[in-house]
């Protein structure tokens, strides 16, 4: 599924880096917890969390993910920005909530990785 | 080759900036993707570590052809118990920590699973030595 595709489902808004929007991802993973995200091991991997700091960044970055959605409109400043610019990875914001998000893009066919 | 990065106690803004150079630098010698994740992310919560719970601390990272010896010296309150601290679950981590998306109790884990060697040494009230050592592969190499 496409990033496009993606946003539209869950009424995303792009935060960083439009130029991914035609990017695929097939995995999702959804956690609060960054030692959590951090277990992953596999790659192209969408990752749906509601903490908006520059750790959720960092952890993406070691990661190797590159998109983010942050649920719930958190507030998303200046530095998580520029630091998802540095690092190429691509950041949407979306209204609801990370259980919704989760349930849509479980049924348009984004796979778990667990 | 040898870098060094200096780590502040508490300072949650630039915790993984040294991660993230090692990345770059990993990068830069074409390390295979695989295995340059692992030393990230073990070197990434090892890192987290100084700043949730030491004063200050300082990463070495040595790297020659065959291998990536990382040593995180931190002053700190150091590990009363290595062997519990290893547990998964246990965690001594403030709630600033927590609101971090750390203070799990899964970071050693982590680090361990992360790395091909790891030790840990610590003295109340003094620090503790985290070492990491991971095996190199280069894409050439494929």
């Amino acid at each position: 599924m496409t990033i496009k595709e993606i946003s539209d489902i869950i009424n995303g808004k792009v935060l960083c880096c439009p130029e991914k929007m035609e990017s695929r991802v097939e995995h999702a993973f959804a956690s609060d917890l960054m030692s959590d995200v951090l277990t992953v091991e596999k790659e192209n991997v969408l990752l749906i969390t509601g903490l908006a700091n520059l750790q959720a960044i960092r952890t993406a970055e070691m990661s190797d993910i590159s998109f983010i959605i942050f649920a719930r409109n958190k507030k998303i400043n200046g530095d998580i920005i520029a630091l998802a610019e540095e690092t190429g990875i691509m950041l949407m914001e979306s209204p609801f909530s990370v259980f919704k998000i989760s349930g849509e893009l479980y049924k348009a066919g984004v796979k778990p990785v667990y | 080759m040898q870098f060094k990065y200096k780590i502040a106690g508490g300072d949650f803004t630039n915790a993984g900036n040294a991660s993230s150079a090692v990345k770059k630098i990993l990068k830069q010698l074409n390390i295979f993707p695989a295995v340059s994740k692992r030393i990230v992310v073990a070197l990434y919560e090892a890192e987290v570590n100084i700043v949730a719970h030491a004063f200050s601390g300082i990463i070495e990272v040595n790297i020659d052809e065959s291998r990536i010896h990382i040593i995180l010296d931190d002053k700190g309150p150091g590990i009363p118990d290595i062997e519990k601290a290893m547990e998964i679950g246990y965690s001594t981590a403030s709630p600033q920590v927590r609101e971090m998306g750390f203070g799990a109790g899964m970071g050693l884990a982590n680090m361990k699973r992360n790395s091909d060697q790891m030790l840990i040494t610590s003295e109340i009230g003094k620090g503790t030595r985290v070492e990491l050592i991971n095996y190199l592969r280069t894409d050439a190499a494929e």
